[in-house]
């Protein structure tokens, strides 16, 4: 689809022609308005509000459309510590979105449970029940780092084929949309993860 | 020949219609060729928050409380016209005051006949 010459392209370009591909364009398109999900766990989420407001001002790169519904989100920033109380709702919630759709995972806490990871109530990971797109570490992040994971995620998105054999994950028509919801178990949540998204890299101990 | 004077407002229906509607049509033939469909059970859920409904959603309240709504509203206007008319009461020629009173004597007869008919008892 993007089988353009570089050089004819540049040589184009200079000429007043812009040549685009339908996949350049939905790709621009797409990652010049990503429509986050509104929804704060903790005090990543205020870095999160900060970001939105002027001072940062994440709509210079198309990201302030914050939409309380998950129907009309693209992006889920997991802000701040997941209680396992919380974790079934956040995994339900990403599952009402619709494909395309991508997840910021802020903080030490969204990534390992952070400084509460011993924590009996706290779910070690947002990434063990969702695939996560960007991590930000941080506790908690700055703006400027979820601005930086948000242009990750753009050049992320820009990257993206629609067609041929590396296309994009969510045009695969196999992969799931929904993933299971874990369940209140006697002491910890049924199942503690998700095998086909948790894939913790293995400890190599010398 | 000349334009029909109104021919624009033809020209501006068809333009209001096809500008929404162009767009539209775009994002269905996009879905249709490029975006594999994955409903699914909670995609399709009717609750959004995150959290499983629970119970049914055709409940019934009482509708008690309707009545002394619509009697507070009543009054609380009757307060707003109270106020200029208490601030301004010295300065009042007769006309306006016998007027206030009969505004006030409406009101009155309004809560007699609904403390009569029953609506200011809780009804359970």
């Amino acid at each position: 689809m993007s089988e353009i010459d570089e050089g004819l392209r540049s040589e184009l370009q200079r000429q007043g022609i812009w040549v685009t591909s339908m996949q350049e364009l939905y790709n621009w398109g797409r990652k010049n308005s990503i429509w986050p999900l509104q929804f704060g766990l903790a005090c990543c989420a205020i870095e999160m509000i900060a970001t939105a407001a002027s001072r940062y001002d994440i709509a210079r790169f198309g990201g302030e459309v914050f939409r309380p519904s998950p129907r009309q989100a693209d992006l889920m920033i997991v802000a701040g510590t997941v209680t396992k109380k919380m974790a079934p709702q956040i995994v339900r919630l990403y599952n009402q979105m619709p494909d395309p759709k991508y997840v910021i995972s802020m903080g030490a806490c969204a990534i390992s449970g952070g400084p509460f990871k011993q924590g009996y109530n706290v779910l070690k990971g947002i990434d063990r029940y969702i695939p996560v797109d960007v991590y930000i570490p941080g506790c908690p992040p700055r703006p400027e780092a979820l601005l930086h994971a948000f242009m990750e995620l753009q050049r992320k998105i820009d990257e993206q084929k629609l067609t041929g054999a590396s296309k994009a994950e969510h045009l695969d028509p196999d992969r799931p949309s929904e993933f299971p919801v874990p369940a209140f178990g006697t002491h910890d949540l049924e199942p503690p993860a998700n095998a086909d998204v948790f894939r913790p890299p293995k400890m190599e101990r010398a | 020949m000349t334009p029909h004077p109104y021919s624009f407002i033809v020209i501006f229906v068809g333009v209001a219609l096809i500008f929404p509607i162009m767009p539209l049509i775009l994002a269905w033939m996009w879905r249709r060729f490029f975006q594999p469909p994955k409903p699914g059970v909670q995609k399709n859920a009717t609750y959004e928050c995150g959290v499983e409904s629970l119970g049914e959603a055709q409940i019934q309240f009482r509708s008690q409380y309707y009545l002394y709504a619509i009697i507070f509203l009543i009054f609380d206007v009757e307060a707003v016209f109270l106020v200029p008319f208490a601030v301004a009461f010295t300065g009042l020629p007769l006309g306006a005051f016998v007027a206030i009173l009969i505004f006030l004597l409406l009101l009155v007869e309004g809560l007699i006949w609904a403390w009569g008919k029953g609506c200011l008892n809780w009804a359970r």
